[in-house]
């Protein structure tokens, strides 16, 4: 009893109101940071909605697939935008996704031990190089290269297939929707190689251990144990580096060709949403013309949402099949 | 253990010691906020004056303003945001004057209750990239420049380039096209040019800020700089730059045949020439392009860049302070615009717009 009394005293409750105090403070105050991203996200859809509403009142829904582009004549549509983000993003993630697939497995399966730390910094550098050094890279050096050299042994390949052929037709200037596909894939390369090497070391070595203690090759062991382990990671740093190939700005502003034509040629140049954004928001009047621009907004944030709802849906559906099987 | 420990003494000495250290800190903010605000004080004398708009006449403005700023002490911070946003800025009175390449109509500056006023003069020039020409070796007409950048002439060796410029090799390959991405004052003097001298180019394409350019090998570039490097990158291209980007990168230029018949090379002599034969007090809102001008020497695609002002304007101290750096522009600022390859506007015309356009703003 006295001791029980003893803990009541008053200066020991009046600790004890502090506390609960400080803890309800911190509830709330970490409550409403979390809550302040709800919030802006909101923001940024019901602003974009606002600000494109002129052009879907006016196109209606046609401007997402219809290709004029007339600035003067007030006339708008976003598919050559769209089809260039699209493309650039398909093309880079084409590329990309093999390369950093084969040098994260070899960073953690068969590297020698002195060249893993160099190497895998090196990986890590490239992914933070500014994406303008990349557009600057892209636009001075290697366009005139592509140009020179890489274009005409395309065409002289790849453009004599029939069907594939018209892919890589045209004037051969170094810059177009193929070279910004080839920039975008350099730049996103080393996120989703990073990401893969760190999801696939923390595969339990034991595993791996078991798999070639059975006489598993390399292969296997990366096909059958590390990949379906590490797959949500792997999934995640795919999406992460399509995220960034899709609303990718400057680099591609430099080697797309900001020209607002649609053509089946990957060496035409070409709009994306990010670069049409970049070059014509400053100079836009009010009126269709800054509503257009922001429907495009609109349309890269919506292509956004479905490429990560995509994955989403993707790595669930994976994990339900494995559920009904065991 | 240890950590926890040592997380609470941290938290000890976090309890108790900043009620001092804080009274410190606010008599420290308070003196630094007090010398800041003395600091504003003594500022607040100068007027500082902003202005928004072409990037075109940028490198002068800021000469300009880095002079009368050590002759009077008040400074003119100059945005150069493109022409159609320096049009924006000026409705939105977000700045004291607006500058634009192309100018308002006489009927939109009086239904805004704007003023404007050119305030220098410049030149637009084609560039071209193809191997073994030099800088003016190329003749062309503007209704031959026009079909190049329509697409309708897609190839260096054309019978109709190779009759203009007999003895110069030609390779036989396709033309790029380079124009702005994005809109701009300088793409709306040269397609204004065009569109004088092709009525093809007239009717399927038109001129503006910003137009949809119809060749089906055509690049965009951002800002004049976008351009320029595009066109010493891209073989066998052709683009259209600020004479002084052409010179700064020491590009190839086109020599143009003027309205007189005559092939003249771009320069401030023939910049200057072209804008000698406008009567500017006969046009109203002093709105006109420059391109196509008559006279034997004029440099056909020649634009003047305007000025932008309220005739109420909200900072009546500001707009008189404006005029006032414009005036001193126009009689002490003739050597730094033709060091910078621009063209100073006559006596004549800085005379008319004193006596004419600046005592329509109200500044008292």
């Amino acid at each position: 009893m006295n001791d029980a009394d003893n803990l009541m005293t008053p200066h020991r409750q009046s600790v004890l109101r502090w506390q609960r105090w400080q803890d309800f403070f911190f509830e709330k105050t970490t409550m409403a940071f979390a809550l302040s991203t709800l919030v802006a996200l909101t923001g940024i859809i019901v602003s974009l909605f606002l600000s494109s509403w002129p052009v879907l009142t006016t196109f209606g829904f046609e401007f997402f697939y219809t290709i004029e582009w007339d600035i003067i004549n007030s006339k708008f549509g976003g598919l050559i935008a769209i089809f260039g983000t699209v493309a650039t993003a398909s093309i880079a993630i084409l590329i990309a996704l093999p390369l950093s697939f084969g040098i994260a497995v070899f960073l953690t399966e068969t590297c020698p031990m002195p060249l893993r730390r160099p190497l895998g910094t090196a990986i890590e550098l490239l992914a933070a190089v500014p994406s303008i050094i990349y557009g600057m890279f892209g636009l001075f050096v290697f366009a005139p290269l592509f140009a020179e050299y890489v274009q005409p042994a395309l065409a002289a390949t790849l453009g004599q297939v029939p069907g594939v052929g018209i892919l890589f037709t045209g004037a051969f200037n170094g810059i177009g929707i193929l070279a910004a596909g080839l920039i975008l894939a350099m730049m996103i390369l080393p996120f989703i190689a990073s990401v893969m090497r760190d999801v696939f070391e923390i595969v339990p070595p034991i595993l791996k251990e078991s798999a070639y203690g059975i006489g598993c090759t390399t292969w296997e062991v990366v096909t059958k144990i590390v990949l379906p382990y590490t797959k949500t990671g792997v999934v995640g740093g795919v999406m992460l580096g399509l995220g960034r190939a899709l609303g990718e700005t400057m680099a591609v502003t430099f080697v797309i060709g900001n020209a607002h034509k649609l053509s089946p040629s990957l060496f035409s140049p070409g709009n994306s949403i990010a670069s049409t954004l970049a070059n014509e928001f400053g100079e836009a009047e009010p009126g269709l013309h800054y509503a257009s621009l922001f429907s495009l907004g609109l349309a890269l944030f919506l292509i956004t949402l479905v490429v990560l709802s995509l994955a989403k849906w993707m790595l669930i559906r994976a994990e339900a099949k494995k559920g009904m099987k065991s | 253990m240890p950590p926890i420990e040592a997380c609470t003494l941290h938290n000890k000495s976090v309890e108790y010691q900043p009620l001092n250290q804080g009274f410190k800190m606010l008599k420290v903010k308070s003196f630094v906020a007090a010398l800041g605000l003395s600091a504003i004080a003594a500022t607040a004398m100068a007027a500082e004056l902003t202005g928004a708009g072409a990037t075109f006449p940028f490198p002068i403005y800021a000469k300009w303003a880095e002079a009368y700023k050590a002759k009077t002490g008040h400074s003119m911070n100059y945005q150069s945001i493109g022409s159609s946003g320096g049009i924006k800025q000026i409705k939105a009175k977000t700045v004291d004057f607006g500058a634009t390449d192309a100018p308002l109509s006489a009927d939109e500056l009086d239904k805004e209750g704007l003023i404007q006023f050119p305030a220098i003069i410049g030149g637009v020039v084609a560039v071209v990239n193809v191997d073994g020409i030099k800088p003016g070796q190329l003749k062309f007409t503007g209704d031959l420049l026009a079909d190049v950048f329509a697409g309708v002439i897609s190839k260096w060796n054309d019978k109709r380039i190779a009759d203009l410029n007999p003895g110069v090799a030609l390779p036989d390959a396709a033309i790029t096209v380079v124009h702005r991405a994005d809109g701009s004052g300088t793409t709306a003097v040269f397609t204004d040019y065009l569109a004088k001298v092709n009525a093809n180019w007239k009717s399927t394409v038109g001129a503006g800020a910003a137009v949809k350019w119809p060749a089906a090998s055509s690049v965009g570039g951002k800002g004049n700089e976008g351009v320029a490097a595009n066109v010493t990158r891209i073989k066998n291209s052709i683009g259209y730059v600020e004479y002084a980007y052409a010179k700064k990168n020491n590009m190839a230029h086109l020599n143009l045949r003027n309205q007189a018949g005559q092939f003249v090379e771009p320069d401030d002599e023939t910049f200057a020439a072209a804008s000698a034969s406008t009567d500017w007090s006969k046009i109203p809102g002093m709105s006109i392009y420059l391109t196509n001008a008559p006279g034997a020497k004029s440099w056909p695609i020649t634009g003047a860049s305007f000025i932008l002002m309220y005739k109420e304007p909200s900072n009546k101290a500001n707009s008189a302070e404006v005029l006032k750096f414009f005036d001193f522009a126009f009689k002490e600022g003739k050597k730094m615009a033709s060091d910078l390859e621009y063209v100073p506007m006559p006596d004549a015309t800085t005379n008319f717009i004193r006596s004419s356009v600046w005592n329509k703003v109200n500044v008292k």
